[in-house]
């Protein structure tokens, strides 16, 4: 790891004025990407603010199913969640499966979405859950929010401060991870509402996480496996390395889609 | 035996330290005024060095010295060097390229160290290596060994023309050729033996320590033969003479291989340490283990076996090519001739067996040894070509390997090993029950209906550990003798130190050695202590490797055992006045057999050292030595099943039930046998289904350099394995054991690539059998980037 | 530069650090307690593994700065004084180990994993909750076996003291 400042800020306010006064600096919440990317002297901000012990980032709140949950809360707290898991088990499912058990204990829900990882969870949570996302200047819409791999629509001195939705009637999520990094591969979020099928993909797309529109039309037909036979994915549009060709993992979405789907 | 001594399943003595933190490795090692080393490591494959500049790195904060390779040549630090020889089938000898610690003029792979810095911290370290400037010129670079011994392949090593280091053959090639000719039936294949690193959880270390005052050098390293690194470091490399080297392996972090080759880096700790007046500390951060750890297997072969009407095998023809790497590691010669070759015969008589191996150089880290050397190559060749050639034959895997089995002993191969003993439809039978082999077919239709495909293989291996005699591998090319010593000294109160040239790195032989001494003496193994690891405290020895800690090292302490006893008997007999050969050793007491005339072992120890009453001319004392040099190899040998599912849409595959089935001769503790079966297996396994080291053909950059792209085994890739012996005593040792280090890693590939190509209906898959390349194999469509 | 202070193992213990310093630097090189390991630079093997206010995380992957004011534990804090946590038991009486260079990790990453199911494990939950932690050498199948029987002896404690 380069050399760095470290900063210990109790505010948002305080993080987003050191955000303007810093060099190069990176924002801190839980360190499990932003930390190991310095390790390998990959990423060498000046300064690290370190937004883990801003209390008003912290925090589940469940009202009938309208849904907050703080930008600094650990994906193990989300998964501990009774309440989330009543609302809404395909979020209680992905943060169970999220990373391993230390990871989640650090991670968090803020800290993984201003990464957009095109092989993070989060973002195809988000994109099914049709999420907004509240910052310290505005709120983004899931959909504008995610724009491409690794980027986000946030700007330099934005910070994410909560992540809200209404909770669907119906929810699950598969993925098949890498085997070695054991990131997703391929991971599909299927939300399912009064009027409206939602499905968020992740880990697949040349582009980072999408929404799977020909699969949300066939769903709302009918809202069962058998609906995304014959359905298939342009493979020029899919993710390819070591671990998987993009013919593969385009067969992954509809395979992943169908388990989604059965536990939903 | 007692309730400590052979065949108990003791709780091992080492644990106490390692569950409640209290291990010490080397990396846990601190002495005053130490400083850290970061090694400036090739960024290329092969490339010419023009120059290094350190002006911006020396004035960083905390710099001691940045020292590269012109400086160590002018210090007379010698090439690294490969400790066997092997002759090619023309005569001549193998064309070894020079190995500099530090790269003066070139670098030969991505990862060749070029420079070290050293400075007060790791992390000034590694700024100050990052702010050397090198110029490199580079070359085109070759990292397959097929394509590095075709003409026109970019040039490694001056001395080695066209990457060929050596064109070796072993067998009969007359007779096996007459063999193929006469075949009612021919079985060919093409074999790849896919490359692995083998990721000992530890990582290397060296911390040097070189005292001025004495002109004495101290290393502390993670090393399985610490006497192997200080012989080599001080007859080869000219880092000092062994009376004025000590080296040190403390609680090394498992080795698998990969801890027996003397690195350039504890080399460069040991000089740097000298050049900067400082103790120098390294320890590999994950990816330079990756880059620069000894690599294994990667070979190509192409195989052809012959069976007559009967369905008898007539002969079996291999050729092989397999990739040494950018440099030949300390016995990387061996491993892919006289460790392979060798094992060629499997548990079958055949009549004719040859095989032809051929190694290249090539742009990737040197590969060596590693969990099962050879041994694994050979077994994958034979096992998957004889569970091809039933199926092609339309026989029953099982009765085709048992039509063929040796069952008369001694047996003599037509590749040099002679098997002393073994059963090996003892250990089929023991696995086929075990297995419900017989139920297969219900639980494959079982499968069918959820739409899963099932598969079942199974592979018989035969390996050989502790390879020996010291006088047949010197006159096959051998560097030094591969015998044991051991030291038993008692002391005057009765509690026994045993000193041992073996090394433990997760074996467990603080309990396993003491159980041999509990049991012949009759003492508490809390009264015995086990030293090992320091070339200070213990007499000569050989390490730790090839499955030959119980073999070897065991029957080294008892031998000396045997001179202890000896002894003890003589004093005894003279103090209660009978005939030596009347004295009996039971339960820590010495006995005239027949009477109750006895004394207590620890009255007999005291009156060694008081020498008080000692019969005539007896020198006082109570201490032995030994060398012991086996007579043979030993042979484990057994039979592994292995039941797959596959998921026909996403291509994963879940182990149903792994069984195996082995004979290692005499057991001392089964709970530390199981446990290095389990350990192998995983291996094992990993190798067939989840671990590929690749490198990208074009660049040569090692694209599997850490745990983000190499898959390592999870505990939930595996399911708990059902393990269980047979035993039939080793002969050629005076404990019957055979050895049980490898055997996990050497049977499981075979059985599962046959129970993966089972399930899938056909043999177009390789090693590492990832989900995509399975998924590909069924749906015939993206190519393996394994492949 | 900083100055840290924190509880270790019950102590208060502080220091003057890097910020760059990672937590487990700051616990083997500024405090000595050398049983918590690195195994990788990834955060994927888990032989960093320590408890920071009651949870399992990876302290190769937590700089010593955010640790400020935490109590952690680390494996040589888990017994008490000569008797053996339950979990250290099982991994040596059911052979969980062989070099021991995963063992303390596996050791406080079992803690927290019988603490989070609370006595409810099987072995499948238990291959999933080992996701991060590797070994080399058991084949894991002994340390699955280790983490079960002190589930269920440390369940039986808790019933009796219930």
């Amino acid at each position: 790891m380069y050399s760095t400042t470290y900063h210990r800020v109790s505010s948002v306010d305080e993080a987003v004025k050191l955000l303007g006064d810093c060099d190069e600096a990176a924002l801190l919440s839980g360190g499990q990407t932003l930390l190991p990317t310095m390790k390998a002297r990959l990423a060498a901000p000046s300064d690290l603010i370190d937004l883990g012990r801003i209390d008003a980032l912290k925090g589940i709140s469940v009202d009938g199913r309208s849904v907050k949950i703080g930008a600094g809360t650990t994906h193990a707290e989300i998964h501990a969640s009774k309440e989330i898991a009543a609302v809404c088990p395909g979020l209680h499912e992905m943060t169970g499966v999220l990373g391993d058990p230390a990871v989640r204990h650090m991670g968090t829900l803020g800290g993984s979405l201003a990464n957009n990882d095109p092989a993070a969870d989060y973002p195809a949570a988000i994109l099914a859950l049709d999420a907004t996302i509240h910052t310290s200047k505005r709120e983004i819409e899931a959909g504008q929010f995610l724009v491409g791999l690794f980027e986000t629509a946030l700007e330099d001195d934005e910070i994410i401060t909560a992540v809200s939705f209404e909770a669907p009637e119906r929810s699950g999520y598969e993925k098949f991870r890498n085997p070695a990094s054991r990131y997703a591969m391929c991971g599909v979020f299927v939300a399912k509402s009064a009027e409206t099928v939602r499905v968020g993909v992740t880990g697949a797309g040349g582009d980072g996480a999408f929404r799977w529109e020909a699969a949300e039309e066939a769903l709302a037909q009918r809202f069962e496996a058998s609906a995304l036979e014959g359905l298939s994915l342009d493979p020029s549009e899919m993710l390819g390395d070591l671990h998987g060709s993009p013919e593969y993992r385009a067969n992954l979405v509809r395979v992943m889609a169908k388990r989604a789907l059965a536990k939903a | 035996m007692g309730i400590e001594g052979i065949g108990a399943r003791v709780a091992r003595k080492e644990d106490k330290r390692f569950i409640t933190g209290k291990g010490r490795y080397v990396d846990d090692m601190v002495v005053p005024g130490m400083k850290f080393a970061a090694f400036v490591r090739s960024p290329h494959a092969h490339a010419k060095i023009n120059g290094i500049d350190t002006s911006a790195a020396e004035g960083m904060p905390g710099v001691i010295g940045i020292l590269n390779g012109k400086q160590i040549s002018e210090d007379g630090i010698g090439d690294l060097i490969c400790g066997w020889m092997i002759h090619s089938k023309d005569g001549s000898p193998m064309n070894m390229g020079r190995w500099r610690p530090l790269a003066e003029d070139r670098v030969r792979y991505v990862g060749d160290a070029v420079a070290v810095v050293v400075a007060d911290s790791k992390a000034r370290a590694r700024d100050a290596a990052d702010a050397v400037v090198v110029d490199y010129e580079e070359l085109p670079a070759v990292t397959g060994a097929v394509d590095a011994l075709k003409d026109g392949a970019p040039q490694i090593h001056p001395e080695a023309e066209n990457n060929l280091i050596f064109d070796w053959e072993l067998g009969n090639g007359e007779e096996t050729d007459e063999a193929l000719k006469n075949a009612a039936h021919i079985t060919e294949m093409k074999i790849v033996n896919n490359r692995l690193i083998p990721n000992a959880m530890e990582t290397r270390a060296a911390l040097g320590v070189y005292n001025a005052a004495e002109d004495h050098y101290t290393c502390w390293t993670t090393s399985q033969n610490p006497h192997v690194a200080r012989l080599v470091m001080s007859a080869f490399y000219n880092v000092a003479p062994e009376n004025k080297l000590r080296i040190i392996a403390p609680d090394v972090g498992g080795g698998f291989g990969s801890k027996i080759y003397i690195y350039p880096e504890e080399i460069v700790c040991l000089w740097a340490s000298k050049r900067t007046g400082v103790p120098v500390k390294w320890v590999a951060d994950r990816t330079e283990a990756f880059l620069a750890d000894a690599h294994g297997r990667d070979h190509v072969t192409t195989v052809k076996l012959a069976t007559d009407a009967d369905h008898k095998v007539t002969g079996l023809k291999v050729d092989t090519v397999a990739n040494l790497g950018a440099y030949m590691s300390l016995f990387s010669s061996a491993t892919p001739t006289y460790l392979y070759a060798s094992l060629l015969s499997g548990q079958y008589a055949f009549p004719a067996v040859h095989a032809n191996v051929r190694t290249a150089y090539t742009n990737t880290a040197p590969v060596d040894a590693y969990r099962g050397a050879g041994r694994p190559e050979a077994t994958y060749v034979v096992e998957r070509i004889m569970e091809t050639a039933a199926r092609e034959l339309g026989l029953s895997p099982a009765e085709f390997r048992r039509k063929n089995f040796v069952r008369e002993f001694p047996h003599q191969t037509p590749v040099i090993m002679n098997y002393d003993t073994g059963d090996f439809d003892a250990s089929l039978d023991a696995a086929l029950k075990e297995a419900d082999y017989e139920g297969f077919p219900a639980r494959k239709a079982e499968a069918e209906k959820r739409g899963m495909k099932r598969g079942i293989g199974m592979s018989c291996y035969i390996e050989a550990c502790g390879i020996a005699p010291s006088k047949a591998v010197g006159s096959l090319g051998a560097g030094v003798g591969l015998w044991e010593s051991a030291e038993v000294r008692v002391n005057a109160v009765g509690t026994i130190e045993v000193l041992t040239g073996s090394h433990s790195h997760g074996q467990g032989h603080e309990t396993t050695f003491a159980q041999l001494v509990s049991g012949r003496i009759g003492v508490p193994i809390d009264s015995i202590s086990i030293v090992h690891g320091d070339t200070d405290k213990v007499q000569m020895g050989m390490g730790t490797y090839g499955s030959r800690s119980g073999a070897v090292g065991m029957s080294a302490i008892a031998k000396a055992l045997d001179k202890v006893e000896a002894k003890a008997k003589k004093i005894a007999a003279h103090q209660l006045e009978a005939d030596e050969n009347d004295i009996v050793i039971e339960d820590g007491t010495l006995k005239v057999a027949g009477t109750d005339r006895s004394l207590a072992w620890n009255e007999v120890t005291l009156a060694a050292y008081t020498g008080h009453n000692l019969p005539d001319g007896m020198e006082p004392g109570l201490k032995e030595g030994a060398f012991y040099d086996p007579q043979n190899f030993t042979f484990p040998a057994g039979c592994y099943i292995c039941e797959v599912e596959v998921d026909p849409e996403t291509g994963r595959t879940e182990i149903i039930q792994f069984v195996a089935a082995d004979d290692f001769g005499t057991i001392i503790n089964p709970t530390i046998v199981e446990g290095q079966v389990h350990g192998g297996i995983a291996q094992g396994i990993g190798q067939a289904m989840l671990e590929g080291c690749l490198y990208d053909a074009e660049s040569g950059q090692l694209v599997t350099a850490s745990y983000q792209d190499y898959c390592m085994p999870r505990a939930d890739d595996l399911p708990s394995f059902k393990v269980s012996t047979t035993e039939t005593p080793c002969t050629s040792n005076p404990l019957g054991i055979k050895g049980c280090g490898e055997a996990g890693a050497i049977g499981s590939p075979p059985a599962f690539m046959n129970a993966l190509t089972d399930a899938v209906g056909h043999n177009d898959l390789t090693m590492p059998a990832t989900p995509q390349s399975v998924w590909a194999a069924i749906n015939g469509t993206t190519p393996d980037a394994f492949a | 530069m900083s100055n840290v202070t924190m509880t270790v193992n019950g102590r208060e213990v502080s220091g003057e650090v890097e910020d760059r310093t990672l937590l487990v630097q700051f616990l083997r090189e500024n405090l000595g307690l050398t049983g918590t390991h690195v195994g990788c630079d990834t955060s994927q093997c888990g032989a960093c593994v320590v408890h920071v206010d009651g949870r399992a995380v990876k302290s190769c992957t937590m700089l010593a700065v955010q640790a400020e004011d935490s109590a952690v534990t680390t494996i040589e804090g888990v017994a008490k004084g000569d008797e053996l946590h339950p979990v250290q038991a099982a991994f040596r009486e059911h052979h969980g180990l062989q070099c021991g260079y995963c063992t303390p990790g596996m050791i406080m990453t079992a803690i927290d994993m019988i603490r989070r199911h609370d006595g409810d494990l099987d072995e499948k939950t238990v291959r999933h909750d080992l996701e991060g932690n590797i070994c080399r050498c058991t084949g894991y199948q002994n340390i699955v076996k280790a983490i079960l029987a002190a589930n269920e002896e440390m369940s039986g404690m808790r019933e009796a003291a219930e």
